[in-house]
């Protein structure tokens, strides 16, 4: 393994392949432009009339199920699952992977969670300490929206930075085995904090920790947005994916409009309802990347792409206490390996 | 009796207490429930002032259905019970006259969750 | 990348004020008088009604008009769609003491499914307990020095 620059793991000397995933969407998701890219599509996000934790862990172990079922393997074959969500003590993660009593590490960094599980589960299959390991996410727009705001049928009117927290779960099977998608580069996000403190503004608070992983994924690799055929952050949404094409200006780089893209922007059409700028969560990047880009890099759109999933790592006490929100990105490269 | 005017003041006062509302809410980073705060604590300074029965019987439902009524109301109460009472009213009397609200919201919420899951 | 510094994150709050949307205040303002308004109006309607028909005394008829709107609001909020009206109408459905019902409804059945005691009951004013904190405090002050006023 080696390490480039500061902060970024080159993992191609192991080489570590996605060997298959799995997404559920939910019911807006499901609608949205993306509908068709997504394994499961449900109707309802509350999952046969129980409530809004239980439906999400059950999106989590379904999302989970089908990864495997594609992959090929049972919950025997994985060694390690890595994963989180947006649920006090992950929840999300733990109850809805208990079924399988795989080795468990559940790790939280808000919406950026998802790459961080990829970060660190294809550093445990790169190392040779597990032969294969499932990473994953799960976010659920009611779950999140009764621990950090308020309840879901409250009438508060959400100003036009809100976004829409995606009800959803994806998870990918990692693996030594050769397979077409390669996991080849992680960066490691610092925390980033410019003083934005409204937690409906999280695009805001997030934009410079995606600038600044970028810049270092880049500056680590050597490679400029021209090599890759997409660069994606996680949930940014359509105001916080301007303000970072701003900063970037800023800094003297200026990708082309289509090279640059935010899955929160990608993930909603702007006339289905309350949607506002966008969506956002920890399910926000998963899905969008394991159900809509892997089918592009797999049908040859794509052959190289960067998804640096952003979080915002607020609590409900510390936006009760005004402090600020800071924010991280964890970027991933993936690459088209023709087999 | 309410006359014509007050079926026309109802609409607009009422409209207005809320126009003011939505300013706050726009116009600052204030949360709907700091502005309700603000909006209750306003109608209770207004029955201070003595202000606010003028309205009610100006606007009819205009002034009594904002929640600037909920502090009027609270006062009203307060006051009522200090002048039967002496001062001790004023701790004593003040859920007095809004008993309706309160208990009616208390009840019909109960009710609701018992019988209906949120839509999310 | 370099630490942050102040001016940094000065310079940076600038461009996301820059790039925030404005909020369509006089849309929002109009939408809000309009929905308050005719939520009153109806509430006016009503109160005419207990006065005619329900041998209510003017003074006193505010109470039950006040618990019907209370009422249509819980049921609302039952039944999923009061939040839709609020995000179109803000102030104008928050404002009336139908925004107050829908606090509550909306956080009793929340919470319902973390039981009847610690659920329903512990939770019902978790969004109304400012209104009610803050109502009762200030009342008791301008109460207090009403009477400390009239009686020096």
């Amino acid at each position: 393994m080696a390490r480039l620059g500061r902060s970024t793991w080159d993992l191609q000397q192991n080489p570590v392949y996605v060997a298959g995933a799995g997404t559920v969407a939910g019911q807006v998701e499901a609608q949205g432009p993306l509908g068709q890219d997504f394994d499961i599509r449900l109707d309802n996000d509350r999952i046969d009339d129980d409530t809004w934790e239980h439906s999400e862990q059950r999106m989590f172990s379904q999302a989970v199920q089908t990864a495997m079922e594609k992959a090929h393997v049972t919950s025997e074959d994985i060694d390690v699952v890595v994963g989180g969500d947006l649920n006090a003590q992950l929840t999300g993660f733990y109850f809805g992977t208990r079924a399988f009593m795989r080795p468990a590490l559940g790790v939280y960094s808000a919406c950026a969670s998802i790459c961080e599980s990829l970060a660190l589960g294809a550093l445990i299959v790169h190392t040779g300490h597990a032969q294969r390991a499932i990473v994953g996410t799960s976010s659920h727009t009611s779950t999140a929206e009764r621990q950090f705001r308020y309840p879901t049928e409250y009438g508060a009117q959400k100003p036009p930075t809100a976004q829409r927290t995606v009800t959803g779960a994806g998870a990918a099977v990692l693996s030594r085995a050769s397979s077409t998608i390669q996991l080849t580069h992680a960066t490691i996000g610092s925390v980033v904090d410019y003083g934005i403190k409204s937690p409906w503004e999280m695009g805001a608070a997030m934009a410079p920790a995606a600038c600044d992983t970028l810049l270092q994924h880049l500056r680590d690799t050597g490679r400029t947005f021209a090599d890759y055929d997409l660069v994606v952050t996680g949930d940014l949404g359509h105001i916080g994916l301007r303000l970072l094409r701003q900063l970037l200006t800023e800094r003297g780089i200026n990708p082309e409009p289509e090279r640059l893209n935010d899955c929160g922007a990608l993930i909603y059409d702007a006339k289905q309802p309350e949607v506002f700028s966008g969506g956002s969560g920890g399910a926000c990047c998963t899905i969008v990347t394991f159900g809509h880009l892997f089918k592009r890099l797999l049908d040859g759109t794509y052959k190289r792409i960067l998804v640096s999933a952003t979080g915002a790592l607020l609590s409900t006490v510390s936006a009760q206490q005004s402090d600020t929100i800071p924010g991280i990105s964890h970027a991933i490269a993936f690459e088209r390996k023709d087999v | 009796m309410p006359t014509w005017s007050t079926f026309l003041w109802a609409f607009l006062v009422g409209g207005a207490i809320c126009a003011v509302g939505q300013i706050l809410m726009d116009s600052t980073r204030m949360t709907p429930g700091h502005v309700m705060s603000i909006l209750v604590v306003a109608g209770a300074v207004a029955d201070g002032l003595g202000l606010y029965d003028p309205l009610i019987k100006f606007a009819g439902a205009g002034a009594t259905v904002p929640i600037t009524s909920f502090g009027n109301a609270l006062v009203h109460g307060a006051m009522l019970e200090a002048q039967t009472h002496g001062w001790i009213g004023v701790i004593t009397g003040i859920f007095e006259v809004t008993s309706a609200g309160i208990s009616a919201a208390i009840v019909f919420a109960f009710l609701a969750a018992m019988f209906a899951k949120p839509k999310g | 990348m370099s630490l942050v510094t102040k001016e940094d994150r000065l310079r940076y709050q600038e461009l996301v004020k820059r790039e925030r949307p404005a909020r369509r205040i006089v849309r929002n303002t109009v939408r809000a008088f309009i929905v308050g308004g005719l939520i009153c109006e109806m509430g006016q309607v009503i109160q005419t009604l207990f006065i005619r028909y329900g041998h209510f005394k003017p003074t006193e008829a505010g109470n039950p008009t006040v618990a019907v709107l209370i009422f249509l609001a819980a049921c609302f909020t039952a039944f999923g769609v009061y939040d839709r009206f609020a995000q179109w109408a803000g102030a104008g459905s928050a404002v009336p003491v139908t925004g107050f019902s829908n606090t509550m409804t909306s956080a009793a059945m929340e919470h319902r499914s973390e039981g009847l005691v610690a659920g329903i009951g512990g939770n019902m004013f978790k969004v109304s307990g400012p209104v009610i904190v803050y109502g009762v405090v200030s009342a008791f002050f301008i109460a207090l020095i009403r009477y400390i006023i009239e009686h020096l």
